[in-house]
């Protein structure tokens, strides 16, 4: 019994040894020697696009084609609701809230903004040109 | 050269020395307070309005031009900036009597303050924007098109010399600081601040 238990042993070994040898083992830091620099990513810009992006599903949230550095949510106020609020979408030529907006959690329609849908950026984000991470030929359902 | 010559010239020579040096004092004491460090010593504006104002883009931006406390609430002109500083005796009343010196006050004056900067600034058509921001020589070709779109209308108005329908602060609200909470309603029902935008909104739901 030993003896099956240490010769399967060394040959494990060994073979792993000589796999090692031929494929360098690489650990997540990837190929960079500790005392080098590491990798800064490259910076990538917003994309701002006029009629906003095509969505992959067909109740997602559109995804915001504008800049929004300027703009803030807070207790006090939103921003977003200076274009977007019932008031001022036909003015400032921008989609309005949708329906589901306007509903509380106990399902009753408001006339005003829901504090259930009040921060924008917990549905709705912006988009930025990073290519896919794994090449696919994705197609949502439309 | 008579005695009384002589006294003469020399009171003239020494007066006017004595002028410019007090009056140069004068000036670079009233130069003083429009720093941005003097208008922090005050914990009701440093507390507040100065940390918001670090939020925004005149703080930091990718240009790195920006703009302080005095560039924008004191007028660059001497006649306007002098009026300014006698009108100011009536902030350190209140400074004194302490009517925003802590959170809740200060968030219970800040629409009434904010009206009155905004309703300053239509009255002098954003006079204090215009010291860097040169209106007529913006590059709409280099602004995203919702900004573009609605510049265009008011830089072909001030190029065929026409009276401007909208200024800065009509649209450019908080952009410094926090906005109050009910500003637009407040807006709306002001007179002066709401000149021009209901033309905007009538003109804009009848095309």
């Amino acid at each position: 019994m030993k003896k099956i238990i240490t010769l399967l042993t060394g040959l494990a070994l060994s073979v792993g040894i000589s796999l090692s040898a031929v494929a360098e083992i690489q650990s997540l830091r990837g190929s960079l020697s500790l005392d080098s620099d590491s990798q800064s990513f490259e910076k990538r810009k917003q994309i701002k696009q006029k009629d906003g992006f095509e969505r992959s599903y067909k109740i997602q949230p559109p995804m915001i084609p504008h800049a929004t550095d300027k703009d803030k949510i807070t207790l006090k106020g939103n921003t977003c609701m200076r274009c977007h609020s019932e008031k001022n979408y036909k003015k400032e030529k921008a989609p309005r809230i949708g329906d589901s907006h306007y509903i509380d959690r106990d399902g009753n329609k408001l006339n005003k903004l829901s504090s259930r849908r009040y921060f924008c950026n917990q549905c709705h984000a912006t988009q930025v040109n990073a290519e896919q991470l794994v090449e696919n030929n994705f197609v949502g359902a439309k | 050269m008579g005695k009384l010559t002589k006294w003469l010239s020399s009171t003239l020579v020494v007066g006017m020395v004595l002028g410019v040096v007090l009056w140069g004092g004068f000036n670079w004491s009233l130069e003083l307070t429009n720093t941005e460090e003097f208008c922090i010593s005050c914990h009701e504006m440093e507390s507040t309005v100065y940390q918001e104002l670090q939020e925004t883009v005149h703080w930091s931006n990718r240009t790195g031009v920006r703009a302080t406390c005095p560039d924008c609430h004191v007028p660059k002109e001497w006649t306007h900036k002098v009026y300014r500083k006698v009108m100011a005796t009536k902030e350190l009343y209140h400074k004194m009597i302490g009517t925003i010196d802590t959170p809740e006050k200060f968030e219970d004056y800040r629409l009434t303050m904010a009206m009155s900067e905004w309703t300053r600034m239509k009255k002098t058509d954003s006079r204090e924007c215009r010291n860097c921001h040169h209106f007529e020589s913006m590059n709409l070709d280099k602004q995203d098109e919702r900004s573009a779109e609605r510049h265009d209308p008011h830089v072909w108005e001030v190029l065929d010399g026409k009276e401007p329908s909208l200024t800065c602060i009509d649209c450019h609200k908080g952009i410094a600081h926090s906005l109050p909470e009910g500003w637009e309603e407040a807006v709306e029902n002001d007179p002066i601040l709401s000149a021009g935008l209901e033309a905007v909104a009538e003109e804009e739901s009848s095309e």
